[in-house]
């Protein structure tokens, strides 16, 4: 279809439009003036930066409209490198538009295909070379090679084994067991029932072991957990979940059975979890189960006791493991 | 006789009557107070709150929720609510503060609650610690108010204001009362030091100047990759589009 | 002969008698590059990578990417006397006792942003005018490897400061490592040294963010820049502009001038905004711990759409046989990500597959010219902006007083919906504009000159177009639909029967245009 409708011609390139400053010495005079500010403002930067480094103390602060109450030595430094480099450019800029030639250059491409000797040629060594080493004729030779170098390949791999440990168990175990004490995070307080009132919130840890003085970043991402105190008519549970509250407690893993971020977000009114990372929305009241969002399960309850002297406890271990799903997961 | 017996009888009567004057001029001040608070009560609060601060379909029971409660929804411009949406909003008080104190008195005689934190139990100054704070308000608070005190979303709309500009009493108040979707965060899980330690990190994190340039919000990357995606490539861009222009 | 023309001499003499580059620089120092702004986006690119070496440089003078906990002891009050790791406590250093140090920072920090979105940019004036056709296809690829492996580069990037924020995202990474199905928790453990935070990771991405991806980067760059130099750039249509030229300006001096002044103005711009703007205030954030999170909780903006897509991800998971199957995960978080990746990087021959074009392009495309592939590009954008917008949906509903659920729900369905929307759109307002410019062509310009004619009517003067501006609004090719024939000429269904069929269907559909003018409809048009 197009080769049959006439084209309209290319009329070629437009004649050059000279600019002020090819024709005019007076302009080009300007020009070249204009050019030398643009420099000279990035020559004022560089002293106002060296200035600024030198002698702007680093506690002092100005009030700047839009952007506040502003540390002077951070601005005044930043402002003064932003000039120097920025009015170089402008400077580089404005000299090439007005005073270098701008007169377009046409210059023929070359096609890239190289020329069919060329490729014959090569195609020519190629066979000779590959014939000269023989692969083709020596399988075994061949099939040798495959295999060396394949081993070869994988040896690294193995030495990324020591890369870390194998799961294991870990990712199913926290450090939860029975008997093992609520505490304020942080505070460490143990906790007793009568310390929270109906609505309150509180982040908890499982208290340290005898001798332990630490706790790891990593033993936190599986122990925190969140104690909510509603009434306990408000529980919506089957019975054996209802037999791990404690006079309207509940405890929850704070970590997301989504990504793993922590549910703290509670609303006491609707008695619902909100995670803030991607909106999941769990039901207090029905023990954690998921209403709204991308979580799949609900977050693992903690069964809570009283021990002799009136302190919450764990009943037992978590019955799953807590955080964000994994193959090995069976539920 | 009779005349003295009768002098005597009266005189020992006033004696005893004005024995204890502070008390019942106390008493009296006090029901003077709670007769005016329910007087606002029953103008201003029952139509949603019922005549007996009972509640109903609309308005949660006042009985129990305390003084502190009351200055805090109040004194924060937060009740009367301005309309039933969906939760409510800080704005100017429509009570002074003396009708505010009457209501709180008047509520508080309803039924013991948690009570208005008095200035000596506020002087974060003295008894916070700011580091102990920014601590304690990253694992209470951040998750609802963000980490800056800025605030942020809950669900269907609901929202955890901003912390900033709220006067200590408030946010005193806030903790220990749980106000609407806000939980009670109660003395012993964190004690009245702690409480002063969050607050004192909160006016340190108010009064903070912008220490690497115009906080964007402080919220996070969402308004800088509004800002690099606007002025940033919008400057560039303009640099370009002169460089490529002919020059005159 | 001068002084300075003397030493000139005598130094190029010394390097040519050594290497023999006076013919390479002959030829080069004259290569021709055509000028226009939309070129220059690539640059940006090329010039926040520069920037973000030198700056990233400075950094690591300070920076201890050791996750061994410390007290702080320095200036900043606020943190005074709390555990941190090293790692965040050397950031904290860096910005509040070492001068510049925070100035570095936020250059480092908005040069990384710049860097992205001068690559999204460099990429939709690439897509929507063609340039990634034959030859260029090569460098589309190695482009979009940079653009993926930007994305990597950054996240690792601003994690280093293991900050709450910045932790988070760890987290959240950590979790879709987990998610693969059978060898999940073997990669998150390896990834890790153990379970999660651990203490290997910040070392470990210290070592991939500052020596390997920056590797990884000069030799792309250099064989992207080096492919555009020998393949030379493409330029717009227009008079004088063919498929076997260039037009434009030399190197030296125009172009080195121009384009190394606007290095200038890159690192000004981002030092400016560096200077007046806060980003990643860590010390506002605190260090990281798994046990607290804050409100609107976002990675940078390129990972945003990633984030938008987990968020409104349907709430699946299957258990077979004891084991479990996150696709509420996989799904947002590896599968429609390397689906979108890989139909980006296999682009070029998706579309040349459509067309049957096999030819060499040089001459870019003006998009409305192209209205299947323009609208193709908008829908995909689309797509990506709703989830980007996901992706900050709390800090939305708190702006704009919305409800977080409603955005998801509008996020759900949108993302389904408005991307065919948005091609049907973007293909009639392209064939819409080829009708105008058709018009433009026969017609002339509309000057808003009103004449009254002398029987009473009323017409505007219309401007006939110049010889050039004709031929800028015609110069491009309309190929017709390609015909695959179903049936061999046996009379015998053909093997790949269905797929000319599909690839029949989709050229029509590709085809579709607003016919351009010809010089008989020109002549028509002169006797009319």
């Amino acid at each position: 279809m197009a080769h049959e409708i006439e084209a309209i011609q290319d009329p070629g390139i437009p004649p050059h439009v000279h600019r002020k400053a090819d024709t005019d010495p007076v302009a080009a005079k300007q020009a070249e003036r204009q050019v030398a500010i643009l420099f000279l403002l990035s020559a004022f930067g560089t002293i106002l930066f060296i200035v600024s480094y030198i002698a702007i103390p680093d506690d002092i602060f100005v009030f700047i409209p839009v952007m506040g109450s502003t540390n002077a030595h951070q601005l005044f430094l930043g402002l003064g490198l932003a000039f120097s480099l920025f009015f170089i450019g402008m400077g580089a800029i404005h000299w090439a538009k007005t005073l270098m030639p701008d007169t377009e250059v046409t210059v023929q491409r070359h096609e890239f295909r190289s020329a069919e000797e060329d490729r014959d040629e090569l195609v020519k060594t190629a066979k000779e070379g590959a014939a000269a080493a023989g692969l083709g004729r020596r399988s075994l030779i061949k099939r040798s090679l495959g295999l060396s170098l394949g081993l070869v390949g994988l040896s690294p791999l193995l030495l990324l084994r020591d890369l870390g440990p194998l799961p294991g168990d870990s990712l199913t175990k926290t450090s939860w067991k029975a008997g093992t004490r609520l505490v304020t995070d942080p505070g460490e307080r143990p906790i007793k029932p009568e310390d929270l009132e109906v609505g309150a919130v509180a982040q908890v840890l499982p208290a340290m072991l005898p001798g332990q003085d630490h706790r790891t970043l990593a033993n936190i991402g599986k122990d925190a957990v969140l104690l909510i105190r509603l009434r306990p008519e408000e529980f919506n549970l089957d019975a054996e979940r209802l037999s791990w509250t404690h006079e309207g407690i509940i405890a929850f893993s704070k970590i997301c059975s989504h990504m793993g971020c922590a549910v703290a977000l509670y609303e006491q009114q609707t008695k619902h979890l909100l995670c803030p990372c991607h909106q999941s929305t769990f039901d207090v009241t029905r023990a954690a189960k998921v209403l709204f969002g991308p979580a799949a399960r609900p977050l693992p309850q903690l069964a809570l006791a009283l021990d002799s002297e009136g302190y919450l406890v764990a009943k037992q271990p978590f019955n799953e493991p807590v955080g964000p799903s994994f193959w090995e997961r069976s539920s | 006789m009779l005349l003295v017996l009768a002098l005597l009888a009266i005189g020992t009567t006033f004696s005893v009557a004005s024995a204890t004057p502070n008390k019942s001029a106390i008493a009296l001040a006090r029901s003077a107070a709670i007769e005016e608070g329910k007087q606002i009560f029953l103008k201003g609060c029952s139509s949603c709150h019922g005549l007996n601060a009972e509640g109903g379909a609309i308005a949660p029971s006042l009985i129990g929720v305390g003084a502190a409660s009351v200055d805090f929804q109040v004194a924060t411009g937060r009740m009367p609510m301005a309309d039933m949406s969906t939760q409510a909003i800080r704005k100017t008080p429509v009570y002074s503060p003396e009708e505010v104190a009457a209501l709180a008195v008047y509520v508080a005689s309803l039924a013991p609650g948690p009570e208005i934190p008095g200035d000596e139990l506020l002087n974060y100054e003295r008894d916070g610690s700011v580091a102990e704070g920014g601590e304690l308000f990253r694992n209470n608070c951040a998750m609802c108010h963000n980490f800056a005190g800025q605030g942020g979303a809950l669900t269907q709309g609901k929202y955890a204001p901003t912390v900033m500009g709220v006067e200590p009493v408030h946010i005193y108040e806030a903790m220990i009362t749980g106000p609407q979707s806000m939980p009670v965060f109660s003395d012993k899980i964190i004690t009245p030091e702690e409480k002063l330690s969050i607050i004192k990190w909160i006016k340190f994190a108010e009064a903070e100047p912008a220490l690497g340039g115009a906080s964007l919000g402080r919220v996070g990357p969402v308004t800088e990759g509004l800002l690099v995606w606007t002025l940033g490539i919008g400057m560039l861009i303009g640099v370009a589009v002169w460089l490529a222009m002919k020059a005159r | 002969m001068t002084a300075r023309e003397r030493i000139a001499g005598n130094v190029a003499n010394y390097v040519d008698e050594r290497t023999g580059a006076a013919a390479w620089m002959k030829k080069n120092l004259n290569k021709v590059f055509p000028d226009h702004w939309s070129f220059l986006l690539g640059e940006i690119a090329l010039y926040s990578f520069i920037i973000l070496l030198l700056s990233g440089t400075f950094l690591t003078f300070w920076f201890d990417p050791s996750q061994r906990e410390v007290v702080y002891e320095g200036s900043y009050q606020p943190l005074s006397g709390l555990k941190m790791s090293a790692a965040y406590a050397s950031t904290l250093h860096i910005s509040f006792e070492v001068r510049g140090g925070l100035l570095m920072r936020q250059i480092h920090h908005w040069a990384a942003l710049f860097f992205m979105v001068a690559i999204v940019v460099h990429l939709l004036r690439v897509y929507f005018t063609g340039a990634f056709r034959k030859p260029r296809e090569f460098n589309w690829i190695i482009g979009v490897g940079l653009l993926t492996l930007g994305i990597v580069e950054g996240f690792l990037g601003y994690s280093l400061p293991d900050d709450l924020l910045s932790g988070t995202g760890i987290r959240i990474a950590e979790a879709i490592i987990q998610a693969v199905p059978v060898v999940g928790t073997y990669l998150a453990f390896f990834a890790f040294g153990g379970a999660f935070p651990g203490e290997a990771f910040i070392p470990r991405i210290f070592t991939v963010h500052v020596l390997l991806l920056p590797g990884i980067f000069l030799a792309l760059i250099t064989v992207h820049l080096m492919l555009v130099w020998y393949q030379k750039h493409t330029q717009y249509p227009g008079p004088g502009r063919t498929e076997k030229n260039v037009v434009g300006y030399p190197l030296f001096p125009v172009y080195m001038a121009k384009a190394g002044g606007f290095f200038f103005v890159v690192f000004g711009v981002t030092t400016f905004i560096a200077a007046v703007a806060s980003i990643n205030p860590i010390w506002l954030y605190g260090p990281y711990t798994p046990g607290q999170i804050s409100a609107g909780s976002q990675p940078d903006w390129y990972m945003g759409w990633l984030d938008g897509l987990v968020r409104m991800a349907p709430p699946l998971e299957t258990y077979l046989f004891g084991y479990t199957i996150s696709w509420n995960i996989l799904i947002p978080g590896l599968i429609i990500p390397g689906l979108m990746f890989t139909g980006l990087a296999l682009y070029p021959f998706i579309e040349s597959w459509i067309t049957g074009d096999k030819r060499e392009h040089h001459l870019l495309d003006r998009p409305r010219n192209v209205p299947n592939r323009t609208a193709t590009g908008a829908m995909a954008l689309t797509f990506t902006l709703v989830a980007l917008i996901n992706g900050g949906n709390d800090i939305i509903a708190q702006q704009f007083d919305l409800s977080i659920n409603q955005i998801m729900w509008f996020s759900r369905i949108g993302i389904i919906v408005l991307p065919p929307i948005a091609f049907v759109v973007t293909k009639r307002i392209c064939i819409s504009l080829q009708r105008a410019d058709r018009e433009l062509v026969l017609h002339g310009k509309e000057t808003g000159r009103l004449v009254r004619l002398a029987h009473g009517e009323f017409i505007e003067v219309h401007e006939e177009l110049t010889p050039e501006k004709k031929w800028l609004l015609t110069s491009h090719e309309q190929s017709g639909p390609l015909e695959l024939p179903e049936i061999d000429k046996a009379g015998v269904r053909r093997t790949d029967a269905i797929r000319n069929k599909i690839r029949s269907r989709m050229s029509v559909a590709n085809a579709e245009v607003a016919p351009k003018v010809s010089a008989q409809d020109l002549k028509e048009i002169e006797h009319h």
